[in-house]
């Protein structure tokens, strides 16, 4: 279990990014971190102990011996959640760079003095 | 698993480095440092279609992190936020204790409860024709997901070329 | 003694480049078609497909790729990716009576031809993200202040 537990203070460093950094870089690295423990968890929660990755072979199909596997689908769950994040990437830092040549810097509480 | 405990400590380890450190280009390439663990870590879980996504991803996000923030601002701003500071700090400590107290409530890692998977297994090879299951699941058993997931990239995108609009296409 | 080139890196980068890109093109496109044989099909080989061209495009710089590959042109590209989703969701409509019908036939198993409509969806998937990503990175990358 001691696993599970890593994978939370994971979590935990890039809520911390996210919640006191001042940098937008650093904000989007934060949230970077927190989307690596959720995929790290969700695909330690499907592992299964000795088992093999979840492709047949020729041999597999047509003897039908064991199908000792790992979970497939907290994987196909994941797959799609890893190009959401990069899409959450791209977004972000076409927003810090908006930002950046408007205001001059990457500082949000400079950002939030010069709105007025 | 020994192994996959030192490899989430390395990435721990690579994320405070990312947080904490004071140059921008090094706090980059250590975040791509934990997303290759990251990787190595999914190779050892029997994962190999999310090993090969998260590898190609890290880089792309690396080099686009680069080229297009770093060059721009190279500095971090030191002065802290002490309220913040306090606040998520009591916060992360009570959800790490409820967190230990809680993690015994999941079934025991490795031995997990298959319900919907026993039958993916089991007929997925007969209903859809591919070997490979995970594809199985994201192209045919699941195919609303997947579609969910290109209509918010493909969202994103038009979000990215709005955004950078007025200059895009003056030269 | 050989002269710096004007644009993009020097000639070691330019000439390393100028041997890998069409292989990694090509990997990207041999992992895109086997997506339902081996593993992972849309995503990855859409990924490895934009990162030859933005592999191209930092050692040689900007003009010569947008040459070759405009930013209307694949703009264009993933827009026909997205429709061809589309296209071959609201068939299965018409000919099955629900979404995402799948009315090939399964084919024989371990072919390039095979497994219904697979193959098609991760062609579809493929334009879009490779084509969308090489849209935002140039428009990122080789942003330009307005007021300079």
């Amino acid at each position: 279990m001691i696993e599970y537990f890593l994978c939370f203070v994971l979590f935990c460093i890039g809520l911390y990014a996210v919640a006191v950094k001042r940098n937008m870089i650093k904000i989007i690295i934060g949230l970077s971190i927190m989307g690596y423990a959720i995929n790290l968890f969700f695909t330690l929660i499907g592992y299964v102990h000795n088992a093999a990755y979840p492709i047949l072979s020729k041999v597999n199909i047509t003897q039908q011996t064991s199908l000792n596997m790992v979970d497939p689908l907290p994987q196909a769950l994941v797959l799609t959640a890893i190009v959401i994040g990069l899409a959450i990437t791209i977004i972000l830092v076409s927003i810090s760079i908006r930002l950046y040549e408007k205001y001059g810097t990457f500082d949000i509480t400079e950002i939030r003095k010069l709105k007025g | 698993m020994f192994d996959l405990q030192i490899l989430i400590v390395f990435m721990i380890i690579c994320s405070v480095v990312a947080v904490e450190t004071k140059d921008l280009l090094s706090a980059v390439i250590s975040i791509g440092a934990t997303g290759l663990g990251l990787s190595v870590c999914f190779l050892l879980l029997q994962a190999p279609d999310l090993a090969i996504v998260q590898l190609v991803v890290e880089i792309l996000v690396l080099v686009i992190l680069i080229r297009g923030t770093v060059n721009r601002d190279g500095i971090d701003y030191r002065r802290r936020l002490w309220l913040p500071l306090i606040v998520s700090g009591v916060f992360i400590a009570l959800f790490l204790v409820c967190v230990y107290y809680l993690i015994n409530e999941l079934p025991r890692f490795s031995y997990p409860i298959m319900k919907i998977s026993k039958t993916y297994i089991a007929d997925g090879f007969k209903q859809t024709g591919t070997a490979n299951t995970v594809v199985a699941i994201l192209l045919n058993y699941r195919l609303f997901d997947t579609f969910a997931g290109v209509t918010v990239f493909f969202a994103s995108v038009i979000g990215v070329l709005t955004v950078m609009r007025k200059i895009g296409s003056k030269k | 003694m050989i002269e710096e080139p004007k644009t993009g890196m020097n000639i070691i980068v330019k000439t390393v480049t100028r041997l890998t890109t069409g292989l990694i093109l090509l990997f990207g496109i041999y992992i895109v078609f086997h997506g339902h044989i081996l593993s992972e099909g849309g995503f990855a080989g859409g990924v490895v497909i934009a990162l030859s061209f933005i592999h191209l495009m930092l050692a040689y710089g900007r003009e010569i790729v947008l040459k070759k590959m405009s930013e209307k042109v694949s703009e264009l590209l993933g827009n026909i990716g997205a429709v061809i989703f589309i296209i071959i969701a609201v068939l299965g409509l018409f000919t099955g009576g629900y979404l995402f019908f799948d009315f090939f036939g399964k084919g024989k198993p371990f072919n390039l031809f095979s497994a219904g409509l697979m193959p098609l969806y991760n062609i579809a998937i493929s334009l879009i993200v490779g084509a969308g990503l090489f849209t935002v990175f140039v428009t990122l990358v080789f942003f330009r202040s307005e007021k300079k």
